[in-house]
């Protein structure tokens, strides 16, 4: 009965889904208002009949009814619960039943929190969202539908992957999904504008805060997922450059490029058909992604069962989405005036730039990840392509784009002067080198590419210290605590932002330069040495999960003699699928891990067991998280929350295509206030 | 050892080793043995590994993957290691096998020309538009002095800002 | 005319996923097609004192089919194998892939035996050498030596009758 519910359920929404996707739009072509008026009571009621849906979903996992072949099929009785509950979305029907209800999720946000928008606007961005929606929803109506019947009922579920059970599941898959589909915000905002005609920077203001939360949402979803392959797959690596990881760092990058384009739309009113055509990019990457995992093309540890049919209704999809944005894109952008005049050294030049670096990036990752295809498709023989190409090209386009990272904040909107920068950013240079050149042999061994990392890592801080100390000079009187706690949130939290990324590329640095590993045969009372601290062995005895049996060892781990811990990795078999698992047990710690994972066994008592040193492994995680928090910071800026300021902004930034901004460099470097 | 080889430091330390032996409980633990009969070997085959593919897993490395085939392929490369073959002749040994798909790091070649050339490919012509794209654009943008008016409103504007400010 | 650039590109995109759609990414094809089998020499399943050397089989074009008795998908092509080694058109070798003789000879019982001669691989070194990644395999063999043909995963009636069968009638020729 509860499946039949919330099968009724999405095709409710679905039909929802198909009047919020038209009536919405015609009505604002129209100006019908009560047709545009439609827009937010139909949202809202498609989210109802989701969640409903979904209720439906997580209830039958929860209560094992394995008269459902999806529940059937990725669960299990004795699985505990709450990994019942994510196995909602461990299967390919299930995933899409989370993805809709993300979108609706967001689109409810946007008829809540856009008040101050014009309606027909809102109606048409919701439109295009609800347009969306109807494709995935009847996706999964026709090819995947999560609540279909098995008869008769299978007695017992044949469990979900045990590489799935893991706290991971539970909130990996929703941060990244809110990701991919908060991307949607920006297209529809980007859509409805082409659709209007109405392509001044009011669009970018408006979609600046929706853009900035998907990208936090999507930066943290990568990052738990990196962090996940680190502690579940038992060698301690945290990113393969595998399609599926790909296919959500492509968004991330080109949605990094958004975020950075949209802030010159917003202020300066320039780049804006590059900014609409990134909005389009980066929630086409998306998509993209989703096609890539469920069809089948690539081969991935990550990918769902496929199914050719899958393949090509989510193709056709695709096309539909993609296609037709490009084509209202190549119809309306010619008509876009240019915006602002700037020098070729300016702040915008070098966004520019920096943009540039990141999409010919994300270009990169692409042509690596579908080249396999693309040679097999023209028959010219099969070819892989991993991380040595994908470190390869990555860390050198990577590297100029760090570099202005530096330069940028402290650029002059409009014009600014090189040697000025020169002079003032020439301390900055001189202690990084210095500090790159040093830190390695504090670290114990010189390496060239430690020293390459950590000059850029520094060259990222110094900029950042160089630039608020400037602003601070320029920000009237007080104390220094006063100039501080007057510059706007959206001022600090882009530098936050930069320093995640330091301090992401000093782990990265340091644990590819200095980490250690051994493979030993421990037997009972012996022990192994590594980064200063001893590994002592006492024996592993087995123990009884929920779901599964174990073999856990015992590790005390020794530092100057002192006991510092026990570590018990385990060695699972799981009792359904009869699959092994290696639960590694990790010492985390703020300079360094330790990271201990059993091997096989051996005769009395004996293991192998692998050990290894990681060190400032965990700055890699937390880099990330500085960047999602700079990224929470720019949406709280008050400008987001005061609406009644934001006239002379308007004035400001609204140029028309002759550029008659009132100009004067103080209006032009800090403009942002309001 | 020979006693006389060791300097005073050395010395030092071994003393107290034995002093700790002793006074330890159990009998002062053993160093565990290294799983590989040659840690040399073993470093040099999984680097190797690391940058070859598992045929048969979902998209893993040699190095990576505990499959039963990643398993035999490596010992064959420890052995021809052992043999004294170089990383090249072994990574040509595979290739005549299984092609140049066991590769993660593709061979340059004509088919592979495209995909080692596009990246700086795509960012040599995008710099070079960007560059013309900005010169051509501030060409056709022709910024008008400001009027006397338009000074005042700006004015105006600077201390609306400075207002919000304090 | 630059603005339609994306939609462009797009297109071949969709153009080359379209095409991967219908392609297997899983399905290696060897690199040894087309050059002289491995030679190997290796103990006869049924009697472990003899040696087989594929040298011997010069002069005849033949199958060599690799098996297991673990190997599920083995049991499915098994049937289709069986009837063609009685339809004596073409000698089947076997290369008894990393198993233990008594099972594998206890699964021929089971099965039937269409194997002219299997040899032994326990190691899996005889299927280094083949390129095998995955069984079963069947590679063709030409009068000359020769790989001619390599069938990944099970032989099945499809593979037989449209390029198994006429290539073996095209080289005996």
């Amino acid at each position: 009965m509860i499946p039949e519910l919330g099968n009724f359920s999405l095709i409710l929404a679905l039909l929802l889904a198909l009047t919020q996707g038209t009536l919405p739009i015609i009505g604002a072509a129209r100006g019908n208002l009560s047709w545009i008026a439609l827009a937010r009571p139909v949202v809202q009621g498609q989210f109802v009949f989701l969640a409903i849906a979904f209720g439906c979903l997580a209830y039958s996992f929860v209560n094992n009814d394995f008269s459902v072949i999806n529940v059937a099929r990725n669960s299990n009785s004795e699985l505990p619960t709450h990994y019942r509950f994510a196995a909602s979305w461990g299967s390919h029907e299930g995933s899409l039943l989370l993805w809709v209800l993300m979108l609706a999720g967001w689109s409810v946000a946007v008829s809540v929190f856009s008040r101050h928008l014009p309606d027909e606007m809102v109606a048409r961005v919701l439109g295009v969202m609800g347009m969306v929606s109807v494709g995935f929803i009847m996706f999964m109506l026709i090819t995947s539908n999560p609540f279909d019947r098995l008869l008769p009922a299978a007695f017992e579920g044949s469990d979900l992957n045990p590489l799935l059970q893991d706290f991971g599941m539970v909130i990996h898959p929703p941060m990244l999904y809110m990701g991919y589909v908060g991307f949607s915000v920006a297209f529809a905002f980007a859509i409805a504008a082409l659709i209007s005609g109405q392509m001044d920077a009011a669009w970018a203001r408006w979609s600046r805060p929706w853009t900035t939360v998907a990208w936090v949402f999507l930066t943290i979803g990568i990052m738990l997922g990196s962090w996940w392959a680190y502690y579940e797959l038992g060698w301690g690596g945290w990113w393969f450059w595998d399609p599926v990881e790909n296919a959500s760092f492509l968004p991330w990058m080109v949605g990094t490029a958004l975020v950075h384009s949209l802030a010159v739309t917003e202020k300066r009113g320039s780049f804006k058909s590059w900014t609409l055509l990134l909005a389009i990019s980066a929630f086409s990457l998306s998509l993209l992604g989703t096609f890539l995992v469920r069809s089948g093309v690539l081969t991935s540890v990550h990918a769902f069962a496929t199914d050719p049919s899958r393949g090509i209704f989510i193709l056709g999809f695709l096309v539909i989405v993609i296609g037709s944005s490009l084509l209202l894109f190549a119809w309306r952008a010619p008509k876009i005036g240019l915006g602002g005049k700037f020098d070729l050294v300016s702040r915008e030049s070098m966004l520019l730039a920096n943009n540039l670096l990141l999409v010919v990036a994300a270009g990169s990752v692409l042509l690596g990840t579908l080249y396999p295809l693309l040679m097999d498709s023209l028959d010219l023989g099969k070819i892989s392509v991993g991380p040595p190409y994908f470190e390869a090209v990555f860390v050198p386009l990577m590297t100029p784009a760090i570099f202005l990272m530096g330069l940028g904040p402290l650029s002059r909107w409009k014009q600014a002067s090189l040697p000025e920068l020169a002079m003032r950013l020439r301390w900055a240079f001189g202690v990084s080198m210095a500090t790159a050149l040093l830190m390695p042999l504090v670290m114990g061994e010189w390496k060239p590419m430690v020293s390459f990392g950590l000059l850029l890592a520094f060259w990222v801080i110094a900029t950042i210290f160089v630039s608020i100390r400037h602003r601070l000079q320029n920000s009237g009187q007080g104390s220094v605590f006063t100039r501080l706690a007057r510059q706007s949130r959206s001022y600090y939290s882009m530098h936050l932002a930069h320093f995640g990324i330091a301090i992401f590329i000093i782990g990265v640095t340091l644990v590819n330069g200095y980490e250690t590993e051994k493979d030993v045969r421990m037997e009972i009372g012996s022990t192994v040495e590594m980064g200063g601290y001893t590994f002592r062995f006492t024996g592993a005895s087995p123990v009884t999960g929920p779901n599964y049996s174990a073999m856990r060892g015992d590790i005390e781990v020794l530092h100057n003699g002192e006991k510092i811990r026990v570590m018990q990795p385990e060695k699972r078999t799981y009792n359904a699928s009869g699959m092994t698992m290696t639960e590694p047990a990790i010492d985390t710690g703020f300079i360094r891990d330790l990271y201990v994972a059993l091997g096989e066994p051996l005769e009395d008592g004996a293991w192998v067991v692998r050990v290894y040193h990681k060190p400032f492994v965990d700055w890699i995680w937390f880099g990330c998280l500085l960047m999602a928090f700079g990224g929470m910071l720019a949406v709280s800026d008050r400008r987001y929350r005061l609406k009644i300021n934001t006239k002379p902004i308007e004035a400001a930034t609204e140029e028309k295509d002759g550029g008659r901004a009132p100009s004067g460099n103080r209006l032009a470097t800090g403009g942002k206030k309001g | 050892m020979i006693p006389d080889l060791l300097n005073t430091r050395g010395r030092k330390q071994m003393i107290l080793l034995l002093i700790l032996a002793l006074l330890s409980p159990l009998n002062w633990a053993k160093e565990a043995a290294p799983v590989a009969e040659d840690p040399v070997i073993e470093k040099r085959m999984l680097a190797l590994s690391e940058d070859l593919r598992c045929l048969v897993c979902q998209n893993e490395s040699l190095a990576g993957s505990r499959a039963d085939f990643a398993n035999d392929l490596r010992r064959e490369i420890r052995e021809q290691l052992k043999e004294g073959k170089k990383d090249q002749e072994i990574i040509d040994f595979l290739v005549a096998r299984y092609g140049d798909f066991v590769l993660y790091n593709p061979p340059m070649k004509p088919t592979t020309y495209l995909l080692w050339i596009g990246p700086f490919a795509f960012l040599l012509i995008g710099a070079a538009i960007l560059f013309f794209y900005l010169k051509m654009r501030r060409r056709q943008i022709e910024e008008p002095s400001l009027t006397d008016d338009q000074h005042r409103h700006a004015e105006s504007l600077l201390k609306d800002d400075k207002g919000n400010n304090a | 005319m630059r603005f339609l650039l994306p939609l462009a590109a797009f297109i071949v995109l969709v153009g080359f996923l379209a095409v991967g759609l219908g392609l297997k990414p899983r399905e290696i094809p060897s690199p040894l097609v087309g050059k002289p089998a491995p030679v190997f020499q290796s103990p006869r399943l049924h009697e472990p004192d003899q040696i087989l050397s594929s040298k011997d089989n010069l002069g005849k074009v033949w199958l060599l089919n690799v098996w297991a008795s673990w190997c599920v998908s083995c049991r499915e092509e098994h049937p289709l194998l069986v009837e063609l080694s009685k339809s004596g058109i073409v000698p089947i070798y076997g290369l008894n892939y990393k198993d233990k003789p008594e099972l594998a000879l206890q699964w021929l019982g089971q099965y039937g035996d269409p194997y002219t001669v299997s040899v032994v691989d326990p190691e899996g070194r005889i299927g280094i050498d083949y390129g095998v990644y995955g069984v079963p395999e069947t590679y063709v063999i030409d009068k000359d030596g020769v790989i001619r043909h390599k069938q990944i995963g099970p032989v099945t009636i499809e593979s037989l009758e449209k390029k198994i069968l006429p290539l073996i009638k095209e080289l005996q020729g």
